[in-house]
Parts: C-alpha cells; structure tokens; sequence
C-alpha cells in the first residue's frame, strides 16, 4: 500500500534543466515545490576523478540504468519493436541536473521560421512541397513572443558568443563574450569566408570566463580539459542545472529534493492531476504524492510514457491521423564530412563541449528552397569538443577497422583529421511517433515506452544536399582528402547520434493537433504541464536545449499565472491545422 | 618528453615476430607482459627507486581455462597488433583487461535491459541476445578454437597470423553460426574491448604505462588547456593517468 504524503503547491518530476527551472523561479515567488529525481544526488565534487573515459563516456556511467527502464524500437509500423538494451543512437539523462550534467552546453534560439514553419513554408513554396505524410505544424508562439524567454535562459545559463547575421533577432548580447579562437576555429571561419559564407563562433555553455547570473549564482572559466561531453565539469564551469537554477531554488528555502524517487503514474480524476505516484528506489516504498499543480519535466520519453501509462490525453493513431500524445516525434539527421589532412597536427585532444565555428546559411529558410525538394536545413559546424583515444579512431574508408594498418592509421590521424558537421533539422511524419509497447515492461511491470521511427524522404534530400555543402568546407579548409558521411539504409539506435529527441507532448494553436497550449499546460487538464523538447513540433538545425530552456521559462510564467487565475490560459484556435 | 627512446623502438621491433600468434605459449604471455611492463626504460628514468611489485593483478578473475585466455589474447594482438608505432594489446595488458571487465559489471550487464523476450531482430535494432556480454565471449572463443580446427586443423594460437585474420574476417562477417548469439556481435565486442583495453586509463589493467597514449600522443588527464588551446603548433604532452589525480 502506498503512503499518502502531506499536499504540496508543484510536484515536478525529473529534476534536469527543465525541472529545475520550473523550481527555482517558482520556489523564488514563494510557491512550494517538491522535485522528484528517480536518479542520485550529485554536485561538482562528485567529479573530480571525471577524467576517465572509460567509465564515463564508454561505460555512460551518469546516463539512465536500462536494467530498469529503457525504450523498445523498430523502423516501421508493421515491424517487431524490440529493447533498446544498451545505450547507443542517443544517452538518457538521470541523477540531479539530468542530461544537463553531460551536455556540451551548445546554446542556440531556435529560428523564427521554426515557430511557425507550416505558415512560412505555405506562404513561400505553396501547400505541397513536402506532401501530406508530413505533420508540418506550427508552435502556436511566435518567436517575438518567446524572444524574452530566450534571453533569461541565456542569462541564467551565461551564454558565451557571437553576434550572427542570420541568427534569430537578439535583443539583448550575449552575457558573455564568445570563447577563445583556436588554429582549427579560424581555419573553418576562413574557408567559410572565401566560401562566402557567414561564419561565426559558436554560442556556448562552457563559460568565456568566470560569470555571475542574474540569481547570484557563480559559474568558473572553462578549461578547455577536453573532458566535457559525457562528462559532469570538475570546476563547475560548465551551464548546468547544479551550478545554477537547483542551487537557486535550493537557497529560497522552498524547495524540497528527493532523490532515488522514480514517478511511475500521475494520478488523475478524469478532470485534474491529484499527485504522482513513486516508488523510493533505495528502500522499495510507495508513495504518493498529492500536489495542486503537477510539471512532469522527466524529457521528451517518460514526459510520453506517463502521460501514456497514466491514461491522459488522446495517443496518437498513425492509421487515422488523430490524437497527440506521441504525435510528431522527431531526430535530427547528422550530414557531414571528415577531412584528412597529411602533413598538419592540431590539437585535438584539447577542447570544450562548445567550442566550435558554425555557419547558419543553410539552415531554415535562410537560402532559397524553390529549387530543392526539401525544406529547412542545418546549422554547420566544427567544434573541438577534446578527441578521447578510446572513441577516436577515424580512419579514411578504405581502411578496414581492426589489424595492423587500421592501427597505424587511426594512430596517424588522431590529430589529423577534422570533423565538418550538419545538424540537420528533422521534420514530423505520420509514420515516426511514440505509443506504449505491448509486451516489453519496466521492473516495476508498466509498460515500456515504444519508437518507431525512420528516416524519411526529406530527410534524405536534406542530408544530400548538406553534406556537399560541409565537403566543399573541408576542401576550402585545406584537407588533402575530404570524406562524405553517409546516411544508412535506416535510422539505426546502435551507434551514437544525438540526444536531440523531440515531440510526444507537442504545443500548438489547436488541441486536435496539439497536446498542449503554448505554455505548456495541457488543454485537457489545466494543472497539468509538460515541459521539455517533447513540446516541440519538429526539431530544428541546431541542439534543442536554449529553445527547452526558453519554454522552461514560458511554463514558469504560466504556471504562476494559474496559480493566480486558474483555468486555461490560452484560447484554444480551431484552426486550419487539421490534417 | 615522452619520446620513445630508440632502444625501446628497437625492443618492439624485435618482439614484432611474436605477433604472429604462433610465438604465444604457456605461461610465456604472463612473463612477457610482466617484464615489458615494469622494466620499461621511461618509467626506470622518472619512476621511483622502490622496488617493483610483482603485478598481481595478471591473474584471471573471469576466464578458467588458460586456454582459453590464450586464445583471447592471440586474438586481440591481430586486432591491435604491436608494429612499429609500439607495442599491441598483449604489451598492453589488454587480454587481463578484458578477463577482468567480464568479471564485473560490463560482464554481466548489469546496467542494461536483459528482460525477455529475445528475438534476433534487425541491424537497426541493436543487441538482442539473451547472453551476457561474458557469456558471449565463453561462445565467442569456443568458436573460434572450432573454426581454426576445421579450417587449418590447429589451435587458434598456432595459425600463422594471416590465418589467424582469415578466421576473425569470418567472424566480424556473420559468417560462422554461434549458439545464441551472431558471430558479428561477438566480433564486434571483441573488438570494441580491445581498444578500450589499449587505451583506458591504465587504472583498468590495459594501456600497460600508459604506452596506449603514448603511441596515440594523448596526454590522459590534464586539468586545464586554457593557455595552450590557442596555439599553432602541435603540443606534445607526457601522459597523466588519473593516478595523479589522488590526494593522499
Ligand atoms: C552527451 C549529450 C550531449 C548533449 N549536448 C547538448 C548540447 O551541446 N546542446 C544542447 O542544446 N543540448 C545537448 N544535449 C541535450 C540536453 O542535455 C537536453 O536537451 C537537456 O538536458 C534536457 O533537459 P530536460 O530537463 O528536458 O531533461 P533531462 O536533462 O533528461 O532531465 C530529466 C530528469 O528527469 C528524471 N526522470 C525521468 N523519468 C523520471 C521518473 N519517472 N521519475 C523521476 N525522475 C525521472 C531523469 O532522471 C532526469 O534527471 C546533450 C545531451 C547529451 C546526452
Ligand atoms: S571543457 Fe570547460 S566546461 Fe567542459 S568540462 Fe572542461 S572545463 Fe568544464
């Protein structure tokens, strides 16, 4: 039997950046909130013995244990969806400060184009240029709208970078000025220039130098210890949630963490969220956990599954088109090329998770798509991230990948070849989307949360045409050989991609196409907010955490004014969205 | 500078016969690694004058059969074989690496969805057996021990190196049939733990003083690059191992 726990204000589950957002500007006002982490507890001291690649990167020993929970997956709706039973394609977050722990704090604004993506492709290109399998939709918020939002998270977050001719409009600078230029930044900016292209220094979490938010929290200088994705930073000088918004809602005095609980339902009257429910992990016990306002900020796969397990809201069908929950999950598609160089060494092995050059001209509608039969794109990049030994081994493609010469020559390119990479934007289709799994269950016996996923016909003219793009870069940078990456014949979850998965719980004008408003909160129960990448509507040509931050922010400010006034805080629009 | 010094160049090159397999016997494998990991010459120059400890970590935790370990090391020395960049995973300490992360927590997959029901399922979907990673290779070896025979008619560690490569080629190609599991996925993580063994943090066992990184100039563990990160040319570090990093 579970114990019933004494009410609380918010009950957040997850405690990561969205969550920790939510707690610390509802905990400032005052309000009382409970966060709810399934993970440990883990502050910059835990990682002072982080320099180990073996453990961390290889072993993903801050990532979530799937000997509990993990996901099933499969391609196609009439395939067998099997557990994903190691980690691979994307790394799950879990523990205080989530997937913000291990992030490498690229921090962009996702485009004007992308809120309202449906509008401006129509208005431009006409109704069919993608087709109708595709659920391109807007976000319901334009991004003056969301500009503000944009600029706290940067704040909080002490955004280092660079003014950007085709970023999204800034109001105010950056917090902090770009990171330094290394030997590898300046040779990518100066074969973009005589490319002409516009390139620029990447926006970065990993602060400049040492910076005070506007909560007065402390963030150190980077580094550049090449330790930064996959790893928690040892100085504290990487954006995360522990160094900044949990110590935040930590010191109002009204917050509470509990760490080991793992939400396993949200309790529901057919009306309104009463609580959560939750196992403690280290001692077995039940409990519930009543609350007037429940944040579920557990990422884009539980923020799905709960609601799914739970029984709220309508699941997404893809025969009929209807229902949201599942809806327009996304991935990003990762075009690129490696440049070889034969006589010249950099210095790979240093770095920072942010540290990088970008070039924006082919992302969203910033080129002209009449002639091409995709739409959006990508941002371009190169980053010195820090090369470790064990997961670097690029050799040139003829080279088999064992024995005596892939020896030599992942030895000789290790500081000899350079990586020029897309994130290419990945747009919704009816057949990709999430849903529960029949027959795979969690250790607590509830269903596993089931992708099924492919890479789609845009996705594929996308990555054509980027990956000319990023091999002309790596020419104009000097390589004596430059090398196309490749998309496979499917979407794969074996080899590392990204964790930029979106969707599930999407925002919208319009509740028949959207699970919730645009603040978050769902339309069919008011005290109920999902915050996270699961609010998007596709996914963009950049990393999707300043655009989660930004409607983190949004969702604070609405669940303030619920508090206040109760009720929906948006008028729902019956509009055209239909499919 | 860790510069290799040209008579341990000399050493490797002279030892580089020996990774042909054929050379691998007995209790041989034990010394060889014993010796070339606590005599090295850099370690003698800068290392304390104490007494070196006999390793006793070289001793098996996972494996019973020293058989079998044998021909787990002949196998990972064709994946990683010494050469004129320096030594291959023998020297390295990589096959005590790979005996010892069977014994634990990689070995029994602990942190990993192992609940049933197991299909083969498709490329795209990723491990799917129902055996554990030290499962995999107690098959994996097996089988390839079976495979030498009915090809050449000897032990693994007896094959001329080409035919030892023939035999591991036919494994990372799916081409011989394992009890419960692909022969690619055995090759795959054969492979994958090879590499890790070679350049770990020598806390692990493998990457024998740091000899892993040395080849690959990898410096290990350095705390900061701030003042290095801007510049032009190459630097070249001497490694650190996580070692350094213990307060005592
Ligand atoms: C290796 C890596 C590199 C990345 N690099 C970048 C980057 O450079 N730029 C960028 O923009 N993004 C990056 N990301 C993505 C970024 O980390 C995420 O977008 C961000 O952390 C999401 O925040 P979140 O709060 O939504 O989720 P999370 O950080 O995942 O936090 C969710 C929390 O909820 C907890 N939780 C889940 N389910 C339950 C439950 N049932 N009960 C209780 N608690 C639960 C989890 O344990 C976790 O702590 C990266 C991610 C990874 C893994
Ligand atoms: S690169 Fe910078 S931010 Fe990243 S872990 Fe190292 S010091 Fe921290």
């Amino acid at each position: 039997m579970a114990t019933t726990l004494d009410k609380v204000e918010v009950v957040t589950v997850g405690v990561g950046w969205t969550g920790g957002i939510i707690a610390a500007e509802l905990a400032k006002k005052g309000v009382k909130v409970v966060g709810l982490e399934r993970g440990k507890e883990r502050t910059t001291e835990d990682f002072q013995h982080i320099h180990d690649e073996y453990r961390y990167a290889i072993r993903y020993e801050l990532m979530q244990d799937l000997s509990r929970e993990t996901i099933t997956f499969r391609n196609h709706r009439d395939d067998r969806a099997l557990p994903m039973r190691q980690l691979g394609s994307f790394l799950l977050g879990e523990g205080l400060g989530g997937a913000g722990i291990h992030w490498n704090g690229q921090t962009w604004r996702f485009l004007p184009y992308d809120l309202e993506i449906k509008s401006m492709t129509e208005k431009k290109y006409g109704a069919n240029k993608l087709g109708s399998d595709y659920n391109i939709q807007d976000w319901g918020i334009t991004y003056d709208e969301l500009e503000p939002y944009f600029y706290k998270f940067e704040q909080t977050a002490g955004i280092s970078g660079e003014e950007n001719e085709f970023s999204a409009p800034r109001n105010n600078p950056y917090p902090n000025p770009p990171m330094k230029e290394t030997p590898i930044t300046k040779r990518f900016k100066d074969a973009a220039k005589t490319l002409k292209l516009s390139p620029f220094h990447m926006p970065s979490g990993n602060m400049s130098q040492t910076y005070k938010n506007p909560d007065g929290q402390t963030i150190a200088q980077c580094q550049y210890c090449g330790f930064c994705e996959r790893f928690g930073c040892e100085y504290g000088a990487k954006s995360s949630p522990i160094v900044t918004v949990i110590p935040t809602a930590k010191q109002t005095g009204n917050f509470e963490l509990r760490t080991h609980a793992n939400v396993t339902e949200v309790i529901y009257d057919g009306n309104k969220a009463t609580g959560v429910k939750y196992i403690d992990l280290q001692t077995g016990e039940e409990f519930i956990q009543p609350a007037d306002i429940v944040v579920l900020t557990s990422y884009v796969m539980n923020n799905s599954r709960l609601l799914l397990n739970s029984g709220i809201g309508r699941p997404y069908d893809p025969e009929s088109r209807t229902g949201v929950i599942g809806r327009n999950y996304c991935y990003q598609i990762l075009p690129g090329a490696t440049a070889f160089f034969e006589d010249e060494k950099f210095n790979t092995y240093m770095g920072a998770g942010s540290l990088g050059a970008t070039v924006d001209n082919y992302n969203g509608d910033n080129f002209d798509h009449s002639n091409v039969n995709f739409i959006h794109g990508g941002s371009i990049s190169t980053t010195q991230t820090g090369q470790r030994p064990i997961n670097n081994n690029t050799v040139p493609n003829d080279i088999p990948n064992w024995g005596q010469q892939f020896k030599s020559e992942s030895i000789k390119y290790y500081h000899r070849n350079l990586s020029i990479g897309a994130q290419g934007a990945s747009l919704p289709h009816r057949n990709n989307y999430l849903s529960l799994d029949p027959d795979y269950k969690d250790i607590f016996g509830d269903p596993l949360l089931r992708l099924t996923y492919d890479f789609t016909e845009q996705d594929r003219n996308l990555h054509s045409y980027l990956t000319e793009k990023c091999v002309e870069i790596g020419k104009e940078m000097g390589a004596d050989r430059v090398e196309p990456r490749e998309i496979s014949d499917h979407y794969s979850i074996v080899p590392y991609q990204t964790t930029h998965n979106t969707g599930g719980v999407i925002m919208g004008g319009d509740p028949e196409t959207s699970a919730v408003n645009n603040y978050l909160q769902m339309w069919d129960v008011d005290n109920l907010f999902v915050v996270g990448a699961s609010a998007f509507a596709h996914n963009g040509g950049y990393n999707p955490t300043g655009t989660v931050g930004a409607l983190a922010y949004r969702a604070a400010d609405g669940i303030s004014k619920y508090i206040e006034n109760k009720g929906q805080l948006v008028k729902a629009n019956q509009s055209s969205e239909h499919v | 500078m860790a510069e290799r010094s040209t008579m341990s160049r000399r050493r490797f090159i002279k030892n580089t016969s020996y990774a042909a397999g054929g050379a691998i016997g007995g209790g041989f494998i034990g010394t060889l690694i014993g010796r070339n990991l606590l005599d090295d010459q850099q370690e003698a120059k800068k290392g304390s004058k104490t007494e070196s400890l006999p390793d006793f970590n070289h001793a098996l935790m996972h494996f019973t059969n020293q058989k079998e370990f044998q021909l787990l090391s002949a196998a990972t020395e064709r994946i990683f074989p010494e050469d004129d960049n320096g030594p291959g995973a023998i020297k390295l300490g990589v096959p005590f690496f790979i005996d010892h992360q069977l014994a634990g927590s990689y070995g029994h997959n602990d942190r990993e969805y192992m609940r049933g029901p197991f299909y083969p399922g498709s490329d795209f979907q990723g491990y799917q057996t129902r055996l554990k990673r030290h499962e995999v290779f107690d098959v994996g070896i097996k089988a390839i021990q079976n495979e030498s025979k009915k090809e050449f008619d000897a032990d693994f560690v007896e094959l001329e190196g080409k035919q030892q490569d023939q035999i591991l080629q036919k494994f990372q190609d799916g081409d011989v049939k394992l009890k419960g599991v692909t022969a690619t996925t055995f090759f795959e993580l054969l492979r994958s733990a090879t590499l890790e063994g070679a350049y770990s943090d020598p806390l692990y066992g493998g990457n024998g003083n740091m000899k892993g990184w040395m080849m690959k100039e990898f410096p290990g563990n350095y705390m900061s690059y701030l003042n290095e990160i801007g510049k032009e040319e190459f630097i070249k570090k001497e490694p650190r191992a996580l070692r350094a990093h213990i307060q005592s």
